[in-house]
């Protein structure tokens, strides 16, 4: 999420794809000012670990004014699904 | 498919509102480590924990990476040691053990350094609370509780005599000492917090508890309901623990999982930190006092204690602990402020906790209070979780050389407080009477 401009999708979609990460939905929005984008990807065939691929996105994130942060889908079903 | 909204919702939790769990803290009983020479005891102790623990802080820190949730600290309990080095004596050889283990699996505190003596003492339990300040005093990362009275037993007077003598001896001797030495009654086996937490002797082999935390997500939560009437605060309440709870079950679930040990229990207690927007007192205020400690706050607190309750377990599978709104003085930015401009009394926190857990906390008094007169603190906490079946527990500090007013500073989650100031008329013959209370009629339930 951040200030919305041209190359986010690409630049964060073309880390996982460097990394075998498969984006399984995509969906971006403007909430209040501020633009989000949100996807669903399979982590199964990654050719990092976890905590690096997090600060790879984090790095992309920052290198183009914008923070991305990647967590376990279970978080958000177990915090808004009963 | 989760929407935009409530991923942004629960990211401005963690990022924003200082969401987190407070604790994962992985209980082992020590009951087969027992043995009549003291040194092969100490060392099956260490060799058990630090077998079983191994991998917890490993785990714990896999499972903040991947699921994006602080898991601010990873602990040890243990059965209380009072019973596994009865055998041997030599107590202050097990702290040293406990505290190695500490280090060895990179845990920050490990509690268990405790004797449960609510009805009355064995002769080794005596001697055990007497070594409590030289152990406190010879570990760093060690925590000391003593169970003092129970609704079933009543209150053992002669160990609350006793605990104002140790509490003032512990202070002598180390600075922060006392802020790691719990004073109980009902204490329970299953707690997660420290200082207070133990394994108890009803527990399995190895368990895994989870504390969760969130005091700061309420208040934000509360924000949005400004001037609304109180079935809507406790409802807005309700649905932010049950969240919060949820993460706390997940987390709990994945950590027993991959450690390969039983999920016991979560704790779903507000644990507030000393950092701003994650207080206690704040949401307190936010339900419309103007500082924390003036007429009204009981019931505030006590209508936000039993929403949390209800909120949250729902949430859980199982939950136990302490299960309340802690209200620490020194480890709360709201209730650090409340008691500097004097609003927030000794009396009137003696008040609050008779609606939440857990009691009198990290609560600084002048170095120069007599030992009587911490017993007699000691006594009056006892008697409300006795007479309302409740836990309460004490952990004061007397700060050596200081007075009323003076600031004292612990540093880290522990924070700061300002020396409370106590009533100068004497317990002393009160305290000395010995013996103890008898049980309250309400402990006749059979």
């Amino acid at each position: 999420m951040g200030k919305d401009k041209t190359g986010i999708i690409a630049k964060v979609s073309g880390l996982l794809y460097e990394h075998n990460v498969n984006i399984v939905d995509i969906s971006q929005t403007i909430m209040g000012d501020i633009f989000v984008m949100t996807a669903m990807v399979d982590t199964k065939e990654c050719d990092i670990r976890f905590d690096e691929l997090k600060n790879a996105l984090a790095e992309v994130g920052k290198s183009i004014g914008v923070q991305v942060s990647i967590q376990n889908e279970d978080l958000f079903n177990s915090m808004h699904r009963i | 498919m989760l929407n935009p909204a409530e991923i942004m919702e629960t990211l401005n939790m963690i990022n924003d509102e200082h969401l987190d769990v407070r604790t994962i803290t992985m209980g082992i009983s020590l009951l087969d480590c027992a043995d009549s020479d003291y040194k092969k005891a100490a060392d099956k102790v260490y060799d058990k924990i630090t077998k079983y623990a191994e991998r917890l802080v490993e785990v714990g820190c896999d499972i903040e990476a991947e699921y994006g949730i602080p898991i601010i600290n990873k602990r040890i309990s243990v059965t209380p040691i009072s019973h596994v080095a009865s055998p041997c004596g030599h107590y202050v050889e097990f702290a040293k053990a406990l505290d190695r283990a500490a280090h060895t699996t990179g845990v920050n505190f490990i509690g268990g350094y405790s004797a449960l003596v609510a009805k009355g003492y064995t002769k080794s339990d005596y001697e055990f609370v007497e070594s409590i300040p030289q152990a406190l005093s010879e570990t760093e990362r060690m925590c000391s509780s003593v169970n003092v009275a129970s609704t079933r037993a009543g209150i053992n007077m002669d160990a609350v005599a006793q605990l104002g003598k140790i509490i003032k001896k512990a202070a002598d001797l180390d600075a922060l000492a006392c802020a790691k030495l719990v004073v109980f009654s009902n204490a329970v086996e299953d707690n997660p917090f420290m200082a207070g937490a133990f394994h108890g002797t009803g527990e399995g082999e190895c368990v895994i508890n989870v504390g969760v935390s969130g005091p700061g997500v309420v208040k934000s939560a509360l924000e949005k309901v400004k001037g609304e009437p109180f079935g809507v605060v406790a409802d807005t309440i309700k649905k932010t623990a049950f969240k919060i709870t949820r993460m706390g079950q997940l987390v709990a679930g994945e950590a027993s999982k991959r450690l390969n040990v039983p999920f016991g229990i979560v704790d779903l207690s507000l644990a507030p930190t000393p950092a701003v927007g994650d207080s206690v007192a704040h949401i307190l205020e936010e339900m419309g006092l103007e500082r924390c400690g003036t007429h009204g706050t009981t019931a505030a607190l006590a209508l936000l204690n039993d929403a949390v309750k209800k909120g949250g377990v729902m949430a859980s599978s199982y939950v136990g602990g302490l299960s309340g709104a802690f209200i620490p003085v020194s480890e709360d930015a709201g209730m650090i402020d409340a008691a500097a401009c004097g609003c927030l009394s000794i009396e009137k926190l003696e008040a609050m906790t008779c609606v939440c857990s857990v009691g009198l906390d990290m609560i600084a008094v002048p170095g120069d209070t007599d030992a009587a007169t911490i017993s007699g603190i000691i006594a009056d906490e006892a008697a409300i979780g006795m007479v309302n079946s409740k836990t309460t527990a004490v952990r004061i500090i007397p700060a050596k050389g200081k007075k009323v007013g003076d600031y004292v500073t612990f540093g880290g989650l522990l924070g700061e407080c300002p020396v409370m100031d106590l009533h100068k008329e004497s317990c002393a013959e009160f305290i000395a009477r010995g013996g103890r209370i008898p049980a309250p009629i309400q402990s006749l339930k059979n």
